[in-house]
This record gives structure tokens, C-alpha cells and sequence, in this order.
């Protein structure tokens, strides 16, 4: 995409439009994993829990979908967006993508997402696209809900059995080489930026590290060293889970496309 | 199968650290808190948390309360002749007992 390309109103739109997709695409992809607790987590109560978090992310795609539909305005709709689209088109940022794993990891990926995410929305909200900051101003109050729960459970889990702890800490060293994705900026983030629609990522890195090193320390677990860095998602390129989280998820679309009930 | 029981095992054990606690919602409309049902948690403010996730996932309340179940002292059906019979012949303890003059409207 060359400068000229980037120019008027209708660019503009698509450049909107794969913004709106892409964090579409954070939210389906965690929200579907978030889903595979259901039934599965360790007590009722927090089957609940986890479950409400999924559909609040499931209803933020909808919300970053709809919009792309609307701005695609060539009949795609948001389940186009969702259900026929292939790997390689997914732009989620991989740690989204990670299998649930065991408790642990699932809450320490919350963790690292809910802090984030407070910080993004809240810059998303000062967006002067108005559909995008009216979704964000929707998203971070269910976000500050589910902070309070990440924060807690590692605090517990930090503070619990030796067992708890190992896990936490095991699964925090896993995720840690994820996180620096969620600070970069690519061409089209960076042209948003400018237009004041994007958020600038990378200035959110500074007190996103702070504040889980604060979280971490109190639940006395030990912040990473930053050794190893996995990247790709926002280009497409993802792990080898994305593929099978997508099969599931797609499978009864593309079994009977069209489908309605 | 092994696995499975493993399961099982640490499923009592969680449970078994887990205490009971009763919810109370206020309604959006009404005045006071109503008893909805109960919960398991670890300690109080979890047990907040999930009646939030629980109970008001289709804005019932505005407002939450828990209590430990082991703090409710509660009466026993043992007791009922006792608590309750004795009022069921003294029907001026009602209201309606009483003839209320005309101009008393709306009462």
C-alpha cells in the first residue's frame, strides 16, 4: 500500500474496516478460548465466570465486526468475518490464540490481556471515530470487571500451595515472549495513529509493565526477563493452534453455510 | 482413567476449602435486598464477584449483598408451634381488625 492509496474518504473506511477486523479478531479468538472452560473449570461459580468473560468478548467481536461490515458496505456481514475467513486472513495477536492450558495460564493470559486493555480502550475511547470509541467506552467497563478477577485469582494462586504458585510462575514465563507484540505499531497502526483513530500501542508499554510487575511482585511471583519474542499475528502469521481453534469454531458454518435457525 | 480420578480428587479437595455463603439482591426498582439464592466461594469478596456473574447477568440488581450461611442463625421447624401459633388467635394484631372511619380514605 503505497501513500497515494492512503488518501480520501474510501481508504480511509478500509483502513477502519481492517482495523476494526483485527480487533475483532483479538476479541473472537480469546473469547472462544475463554469458551472452552465451559463445563470444564474447576468449580461451578467459575465456570459461570469464565463463560460471562467469553461472551463479553464474543459481544465485543460482534460489536468490531458489525462496524467492519458496515464499512465494507459490499454485503459482507459479521459472520462473513468470523466464519469464512482463513488463517492466514486472522490478524489477532498471538497471545490470544495460545491453548486454555491449565487454570493458571488461562488466568495469567487475563491478566496480561485485562491490564492491557485497560489502557488500550481507554486511549480508544478518546478515537475520533465515533463507533470505535463508543464501543471502546462499552468494552472497558465489562474490562475493568474482569481485571478485578485476573488480579485476585493470580494473587490467590501467587499466594496459595506450592503447587499454585509453580503453575503460575510456569505459565507466566510461557506467555512473557508474547507480550512485546501487544506494544508494536505496524503501517496501518501507525497511519491511524496520525489520524488520530488508532491507539499508539507502544506508548501503553511503560505503565502496562509497571503495573503487572506491582500485581506480580505482591502475589510473590517473579516478572520474567524479556529473553525470547514470538511475532507475526497482526501480518497473519500464526501459531499452529490458531488453525485448530479455527476448526472448531468454523465447522458448523462451513458444514451447512447459510444455515439459520 | 487415571487422570479422571486425579480430576475428581482435586475437584473435593477445591470444594472442600470453598464455603457457603447466601446472596441478597436489591432490584433496580425495589427498596430492599431479597434472598436469590447461594453460592460457594473462598472468602467474601470472591463470593461478591460471582454473584455478580451468577445473579445479575440480565441487570437484576444494583446492589449485592453476602453472608456467610454459617452466620445466618435460623429458626428451626421444631420450633414453629411455639414462634408462631400463638399469634393466629389474636387477630387484633391486625390491621384489618379494625373498622376504619369513612373519612379515612386510602388507607
Amino acid at each position: 500500500m503505497n501513500n497515494a492509496d492512503l488518501q480520501g474518504p474510501s481508504s480511509r473506511n478500509q483502513q477502519v474496516m481492517q482495523y476494526a477486523i483485527r480487533l475483532g479478531d483479538d476479541a473472537l479468538v480469546l473469547g472462544h478460548r475463554l469458551s472452552e472452560w465451559s463445563s470444564k473449570a474447576p468449580f461451578l461459580e467459575e465456570d459461570l465466570a469464565l463463560s460471562n468473560v467469553a461472551l463479553d468478548y464474543i459481544g465485543r467481536a460482534r460489536m468490531f465486526y458489525g462496524y467492519a461490515s458496515e464499512l465494507a458496505a459490499d454485503g459482507r456481514t459479521e459472520d462473513d468475518f468470523a466464519y469464512t475467513r482463513n488463517e492466514r486472513e486472522f490478524q489477532n495477536l498471538l497471545i490470544h490464540e495460545l491453548p486454555k492450558g491449565d487454570f493458571a495460564f488461562t488466568m495469567v493470559r487475563q491478566l496480561i490481556v485485562d491490564i492491557f486493555n485497560t489502557h488500550f480502550l481507554h486511549q480508544l475511547e478518546q478515537s475520533s471515530d465515533q463507533t470505535l470509541s463508543g464501543v471502546a467506552a462499552k468494552a472497558i467497563k465489562e474490562t475493568r470487571y474482569h481485571l478485578r478477577r485476573s488480579r485476585e485469582w493470580i494473587t490467590r494462586l501467587g499466594g496459595g500451595t506450592e503447587e499454585s504458585q509453580q503453575r503460575t510462575q510456569k505459565a507466566l514465563n510461557s506467555l512473557w515472549g508474547y507480550t512485546p507484540e501487544l506494544f508494536e505499531l505496524d503501517e496501518l497502526e501507525q497511519q491511524l495513529c496520525n489520524n488520530n483513530i488508532g491507539v499508539n500501542n507502544t506508548l501503553l508499554s511503560a505503565i502496562w509493565h509497571q503495573q503487572i510487575a506491582d500485581i506480580l511482585t505482591e502475589a510473590g511471583l517473579t516478572v520474567p526477563e524479556n529473553s525470547w519474542t514470538v511475532k507475526g499475528g497482526r501480518s497473519g502469521y500464526h501459531t499452529e493452534n490458531l488453525g485448530h481453534l479455527l476448526t472448531e469454531l468454523q465447522f458448523v458454518h462451513r458444514s451447512m453455510p447459510g444455515l439459520e435457525w | 482413567m487415571r487422570q479422571c480420578n486425579h480430576d475428581r480428587v482435586r475437584f473435593i479437595m477445591t470444594k472442600a476449602h470453598l464455603e457457603l455463603f447466601e446472596v441478597f439482591i436489591r432490584s433496580r426498582r425495589g427498596l430492599d435486598h431479597k434472598h436469590v439464592g447461594s453460592l460457594h466461594a473462598e472468602d467474601p469478596a470472591q463470593a461478591l464477584e460471582y454473584a455478580r456473574d451468577t445473579y445479575t447477568r440480565c441487570s437484576e440488581g444494583v446492589s449485592i449483598w453476602v453472608a456467610k450461611s454459617s452466620d445466618i442463625c435460623a429458626s428451626q421447624e421444631a420450633d414453629a408451634e411455639s414462634f408462631y401459633d400463638p399469634s393466629d388467635d389474636k387477630p387484633y394484631r391486625h390491621s384489618s381488625y379494625y373498622h376504619l372511619p369513612d373519612e379515612v380514605d386510602n388507607m
